[in-house]
């Protein structure tokens, strides 16, 4: 019983016949091949599998490919354009935002949401940005420090690109 | 965790929605955000033949002024509640609940209807729509009703729906004057649900006495319940603290609070009358 679906995924247009129950997370990692989303608790709660359904931060464990249907997804392997980080992957790095980097992709697209929302949060922000996803690593204080280089990298462009009009 | 194999629907609008469940009754479901269903599919411990997916129904999803309330489709996902400013202006309590809902990735989700529908006895809408005195609006082929929210809840996952019928809409009271409402939850720390979870809503006239007054207990029973006790402790009196104390000492009164790893039945009861006096003083500063 599959039902044809048609999702861009970080700008490209997919069609598959999908069984009613994938998961959209076993259907990225899976049928795409797009393993940058990793799947942690299975549960909804750890943030692992989150990404942008939308322009929406998601857990991508708790729906099914199905619903995905006509939806726009970005992934972690969407961020990066022309081999140039995203200011917040570049955040990331610069800032020691990880260390055994798993919870990184879903952290990585709840800071985008967060940002999206909020370009210049205050650190009570980022942390209440950041709920829905766990890091047993870092102790978030390094997470947060990356989310804020982030959020001043992406200002700082933005007026560099206002004035060069 | 991969559910069983089930026959999906996409409905475009509510009649197909309603047509969709009339013919497939109990063993369909309704899949709205997804975030209590798709757990329990996930888990098996639901294992339901049809899936109707509401996501399609656009027409469900809308906040809106009518008079002296305000109507708030079902559809309508958590993070559009926590945000709409005509909610923070004319009724602050649902948004403040839903903002205190889970977590982002769920908020951006979820929906009150859904919510609403699968009556965990643990989630937070139910608080605020027993406190607002809320009225749910349920439509199925042969017509519509509607159920008052103490009518609503009647045990724990279970609601005075009928087989057939969709929640489309709740409406609530705009706030009214010299009117304070709070909410306040202890989360589980994991997965945010309410351990308890206290919504009021209090009248109060310029000399500082009590006209009216609302609250509702989330987290504590099977399922959400109004604590009348309270009420009756509160109304017609000047809010003092030793008011609001003996109050709040009756959160419970008539109730069995549950038990599980979480809390102990004590521990809940604890937690319910402590948080109630909290919530009680937070609504009585914000008239």
């Amino acid at each position: 019983m599959g039902r044809t679906i048609e999702v861009t995924i970080n700008g490209l247009l997919y069609r598959h016949d999908v069984e009613p129950r994938l998961l959209l997370v076993h259907y990225l990692r899976d049928v795409i091949g797009l393993t940058g989303t990793h799947i942690g608790c299975e549960t909804s709660l750890c943030g692992a599998c989150t990404v942008l359904f939308n322009g929406a931060a998601v857990k991508s464990c708790t729906l099914f490919a199905v619903q995905a249907d006509g939806a726009e997804i970005t992934t972690i392997e969407g961020l990066a354009e022309n081999g140039q980080l995203h200011p917040i992957q570049e955040g990331f790095w610069m800032k020691h935002g990880l260390q055994c980097g798993y919870c990184t992709p879903g952290m990585i697209l709840a800071a985008h949401q967060l940002l999206s929302r909020s370009p210049d949060p205050s650190e009570e922000e980022i942390r209440r940005g950041i709920e829905g996803n766990l890091c047993r690593c870092t102790g978030y204080q390094h997470i947060i420090e990356a989310i804020r280089y982030a959020a001043e990298k992406i200002r700082v462009t933005r007026e560099g690109g206002a004035r060069s009009k | 965790m991969i559910p069983t194999a089930f026959e999906y629907f996409r409905p475009a609008n509510l009649s197909e929605a309603l047509a969709l469940l009339e013919q497939y009754k109990d063993e369909a479901k309704l899949l709205a955000g997804g975030h209590s269903l798709i757990p329990l599919m996930k888990l098996r411990l639901a294992q339901p033949q049809y899936v109707i997916d509401l996501g399609g129904v656009k027409e469900l999803s809308y906040i809106r002024e009518s008079g002296e309330h305000l109507l708030i489709g079902a559809m309508t996902r958590h993070v559009d509640v926590e945000t709409s400013e005509m909610l923070r202006q004319r009724c602050p309590l649902l948004a403040e609940t839903a903002h205190r809902i889970g977590d982002v990735q769920v908020r951006n989700m979820g929906t009150i209807g859904g919510s609403l529908a699968h009556a965990d006895p643990a989630a937070d809408y139910p608080a605020a729509i027993l406190a607002l005195g809320a009225e749910l609006r349920a439509v199925s082929t042969k017509g519509e009703r509607w159920i008052r929210a103490e009518d609503f809840f009647v045990d724990m996952l279970t609601t005075a729906l009928q087989p057939g019928e969709i929640l489309v809409e709740v409406k609530v009271p705009a706030l009214g004057p010299r009117t304070g409402t709070a909410y306040v939850k202890v989360a589980q720390k994991a997965s945010g649900f309410a351990l308890c979870g206290v919504a009021v809503v209090l009248a109060v006239d310029p000399n500082g006495v009590c006209q009216d007054v609302a609250v509702g207990i989330t987290g504590i029973a099977p399922k959400a319940y109004r604590a009348r006790a309270v009420e009756e402790a509160l109304r017609g009196r000047a809010l003092d603290a030793s008011v609001i104390a003996n109050a709040s000492a009756k959160a419970t009164e008539g109730i069995d609070p549950l038990e599980d790893l979480h809390a102990s039945a004590e521990y809940r009861a604890h937690l319910a009358r402590v948080w109630c006096r909290r919530a009680i003083e937070q609504a009585r500063e914000s008239v």
